[in-house]
């Protein structure tokens, strides 16, 4: 078996016996990066080749080589948001989630590209341009982790933090046909992601399988001083407490989430996921949830709003980039975050501002946000019945580049299945299961109660044990 | 046609705490520009707020001591504006849920002035526009440093009750040690709301809101001038326009900033980053029991107990440290009326020529007393005590030592006196004369002539006792 077929897991194994070297795990990791990034422009930047040895003793994934979305300040080293605005911005400090992993051992090979400011659901919208699916160039891998999920589907690195606000590691970790989870909201400190929409955003692990999720899970969850919305939990049990038993479980299968608008191949591959929890001792059950007719607009009213304010630190005073040729201040902020934004970007700036505006609060931000307890709500009451929910993650398989950004709404409305997971701040695992006709991947969703994360992790444990769809990795011609 | 006028306060207090509001930065005033400051209170991206606990405490305190209902479930909310000094492009306050509502102040003559809310926020940097150069330059030294804003009802009806409000306001912010409350420093800011209506009228004007006051001095002039031009205004038939205005010291006159058509939508809404404060019943009666015994309490036990006049009460209780310092000295075993004229004397006169407060005093209140002791006791003259006083204030100095090392201590040797007396008797044939033709002046001619000889070291009693007995005796 060569190196890049194995899962983090299993690499860090060979590192641990001395079976490969850490150097050897880089260098195939480097060159499959090199070979790749001029067809499928996964990463905004690359570091190496040569990296100091990791005490291999740290944790389970030491010596692992390993990147970060470009969203996640990593100190010293530039952190662009994949946005114009952001220029040659280089952080003086870490992110909490960076701090943990250089801790236990992480090599991290550079900053994988995105959506501008995590906005969008192709990657399309990088200033650095579009990130394509390693299994059909022609198309987009997803967003908003969109490099990060195409960057491990192609194994460049073995695992990636991404983020994800409305299901930005889930869907173009279906989309390319790798393992990626959103935790509980709070699990995992956002000191240091750059932040998109404050109360939904989430870091969390793209990886081959859902015991490398659990892994790295392992490393960065746990209450952080300098997150006030961060959780005292216990860390470092997810992994050792897999079992993939699912006997006794009971899974709630959302009928609105298996309607209209889902492509048959993909509710095929799902239901059929349904049936091999259904063999390992799970109940499966239909039910409704009409909720999720109000996910959507729920969801961009309040992530808009909170972009907007996020978003307003970037006026060319302090750091970034700064536009040229200005008379006083007003054009100063103007001109800079005029030309330095993208259009999805500002799209989403002035939504959010109008749904702040006054005389429009009550009716929009109030609203979205009454709406949003009802969402939760909603959820808490399905898990009262059922342990997790099983869904796709989104109705279809990865669209051709292009198609998306002519018709945004259209764009926003493929989010459905995902955003109600960061609206109830519940845990999510989206997992390779299966194919469609034209060999691109499908995913499947699981859903957990809040802190719940180790019941999702365990249910795609023993999903992957009986399945082989994680382990299939777009072959090196699809790249050239 | 008589007017009114009506005024409410939005004062905006620095709070003492060590560091700032959402960081551990230095809340320090001054400093190097930019060198009180970390990526957190620059706004930094990826960066994230956390609530010092301590603030939460003193906003807390001193809604107590101004009587207020403490939100149990209170939340921070961005406010959203553009401005160089403000790095997130949003100050993080509190709209919807502030920490404490509906409190009330009694600031004597049976009036009281009811409170709307107290809340938290972060200050703004500073710019430093240096017009040679053209250039602006931000300093983030003040950013994130905690303040909390006391918004009043439109209760106030006079300049003199505005100031009332705000000496009773900062007495109880300096007790509470919230705050210092220096204004020439801006740790207390205060904006004026006027507006003026026929006197009787149930409803209100059209008001102004007035900035950059900073001066018990310059609020009572901005508010004189302010009613003064919005009656003219009226009395000519014109309207009030609702504006921001600013007060200029110099030209003692209020100009309009910005009108109201021109106010910014601040785009309020939840913080996000910062989860809902809870408020415990424990907590809040852990800081019940904590709060200290405020002025006007002293100053009426103070009365009550030592005797002390009304005039005295109020000067002693006028900082906490010297209210501290008087209740030591008392304690001691001093006069209270003894330690109060000191206080009202010495010690205020010694600080003001030092520039220092009392909270800063290194002189003790057993050195005091010690003084005290030895006029009472006929150890020391009075003046001569306070000369001692002034040489040992800066540092505490030791009296005894002092008074040894330059010979001060008071002649009640009345042999000594006595001969003394007769020396001046005999050299001064003239003034005896006088004083035997019924002038009481020369009496006092010849007692200073007594003390001078003696260097001023001699009890005055005991002078004019033996000086009147040996001039009836000739």
């Amino acid at each position: 078996m060569e190196l890049y077929e194995l899962t983090a897991l299993e690499l860090a194994h060979k590192l641990h016996t001395g079976e490969v070297t850490q150097q050897e795990a880089a260098d195939t990791a480097l060159s499959r990066i090199h070979a790749a990034q001029p067809h499928n422009n996964a990463f905004i930047t690359v570091s190496g080749p040569a990296f100091p040895a990791a005490d291999l003793s740290a944790s389970p994934l030491a010596g692992v080589p390993m990147a970060y979305k470009d969203n996640i300040c990593t100190r010293g080293t530039t952190t662009t948001c994949a946005s114009s605005i952001l220029g040659q911005f280089s952080p003086c400090y870490d992110a909490t989630v960076v701090e943990c992993l250089s801790a236990a051992g992480a090599v991290s090979l550079g900053k994988l590209n995105m959506d501008e400011f995590a906005m969008g659901s192709t990657s399309e919208t990088s200033c650095f341009g579009p990130v394509k699916n390693p299994w059909d160039l022609t198309r987009v891998a997803g967003g908003s982790s969109g490099g990060a999920a195409a960057a491990v589907a192609h194994r460049e690195v073995w695992y990636a933090i991404g983020s994800d606000t409305g299901g930005s590691i889930r869907q173009p970790a279906a989309y390319c046909g790798v393992t990626g989870m959103k935790p509980t909201y709070g699990t995992v400190s956002r000191y240091g992601l750059i932040a998109y929409a404050s109360s939904l955003d989430q870091m969390g692990p793209i990886a081959p399988s859902a015991a490398d999720c659990a892994a790295v899970l392992d490393l960065i969850q746990g209450k952080d001083p300098r997150d006030g919305t961060s959780l005292d939990i216990p860390a470092g049990r997810l992994l050792d407490s897999l079992t993939g038993d699912l006997r006794g479980k009971k899974i709630g299968l959302p009928v609105d989430c298996y309607g209209e608008g889902l492509d048959a191949e993909v509710r095929s591959a799902v239901l059929a996921a349904a049936e091999v929890l259904k063999a390992r001792g799970a109940a499966v059950e239909e039910f409704a949830l009409p909720v999720m007719n109000y996910v959507v607009p729920t969801y961009y009213i309040i992530a808009a709003a909170e972009a907007s304010s996020n978003l307003s630190r970037f006026d060319g005073v302090k750091y970034g980039w700064r536009a040229e040729g200005y008379a006083d201040l007003g054009e100063l902020y103007t001109k800079t975050r005029t030309q330095g934004f993208g259009s999805e970007v500002k799209r989403r700036i002035l939504l959010g501002t109008f749904v702040l505006s006054s005389g429009y609060y009550d009716a929009y931000y109030k609203k979205a946000l009454q709406v949003k307890s009802l969402i939760k709500q909603a959820f808490d009451d399905a898990f009262t019945k059922y342990d997790l929910l099983l869904t796709p993650v989104a109705p279809t398989t990865a669209p051709k580049l292009g198609e998306s950004l002519s018709d945004p709404l259209k764009m926003y409305l493929s989010d459905i299945y995902t955003v109600s997971v960061n609206l109830a701040g519940l845990p999510a695992l989206s997992m390779p299961c299966g194919f469609d006709s034209k060999g691109l991947p499908i995913g499947a969703q699981l859903i957990g109660p809040a802190l719940g994360d180790g019941m999702v992790l365990d249910a795609a444990y023993g999903y992957q044990q009986d399945t082989h769809w994680h382990r299939h990795i777009p072959q090196g011609g699809d790249l050239k | 046609m008589t007017w009114e006028t009506v005024i409410g306060l939005e004062t905006h207090v620095e709070l003492a705490t060590k560091t700032k509001i959402f960081c551990s930065c230095t809340t320090q005033f001054g400093g190097d520009p930019n060198t009180h400051c970390c990526p957190v209170c620059t706004g930094m991206p990826g960066t994230l707020p956390v609530l010092n606990e301590k603030v939460l405490e003193f906003a807390v305190k001193a809604g107590l001591a101004l009587n207020c209902e403490i939100t149990r479930r209170s939340q921070f909310d961005r406010k959203n504006y553009f401005y160089p000094d403000l790095p997130k492009a949003y100050q993080i306050s509190q709209l919807y849920l502030p920490i404490c509502h509906d409190g009330a102040v009694d600031i004597g003559g049976g009036k009281t002035i009811r409170i709307h809310e107290l809340h938290m926020e972060e200050d703004a940097g500073k710019l430093v526009h240096d017009p040679w150069l053209d250039q602006t330059k931000a300093d983030y030294n003040r950013c994130g440093v905690p303040l909390i804003e006391i918004v009043t009802e439109p209760d106030f009806r006079s300049a003199e009750e505005v100031i009332a409000y705000l000496e009773q306001l900062r007495s109880t912010l300096q007790y509470l040690e919230v705050s210092d409350c220096k204004m020439q420093e801006g740790s207390l800011r205060c904006d004026v709301n006027l507006s003026v209506r026929p006197a009787g009228s149930d409803t209100f004007g059209t008001r102004t809101e007035m900035k950059n006051l900073n001066s018990f001095k310059a609020i009572s002039r901005a508010i004189a001038y302010e009613s003064r031009r919005q009656i003219e205004l009226l009395e000519e038939g014109k309207r009030v326009v609702q504006e921001t205005r600013r007060w200029d010291e110099n030209k003692d006159a209020t100009y309009a900033m910005r009108s109201k058509e021109n106010a910014q939508d601040y785009r309020y809404f939840p913080e996000p980053d910062i989860p809902p404060v809870e408020i415990s019943e424990a907590y809040l009666e852990r800081l019940r029991a904590e709060q200290p015994e405020m002025a006007q309490a002293r100053q009426a036990r103070y009365q009550a107990h030592w005797g002390l006049p009304a005039y005295d009460a109020q000067m002693v209780t006028s900082q906490k440290a010297l209210a501290l310092f008087f209740e030591a000295t008392v304690a001691l075993g001093a006069q209270p009326k003894q330690v109060s004229n000191w206080i009202m004397g010495e010690v205020l006169g010694q600080l003001s020529a030092h520039g220092m407060e009392a909270k800063d005093m290194a002189l003790t209140p057993a050195t005091l007393a010690r003084l005290i002791a030895l006029v009472q006791e006929g150890k020391l003259n009075r003046n001569t005590a306070v000369k001692v006083f002034e040489a040992v204030f800066a540092t505490n100095g030791d009296v005894d030592a002092y008074i040894r090392e330059h010979g001060l201590e008071q002649v009640s040797d009345t042999g000594l006196v006595s001969s003394v007396v007769e020396q001046v008797l005999a050299a001064n044939e003239k003034s005896v004369a006088d004083f035997k033709a019924g002038k009481e002046k020369a009496f006092g001619f010849l007692v200073g002539q007594v003390m001078r000889q003696l260097k001023g070291q001699a009890a005055p009693a005991v002078v004019n006792q033996l000086l009147r007995e040996q001039l009836e005796r000739q």
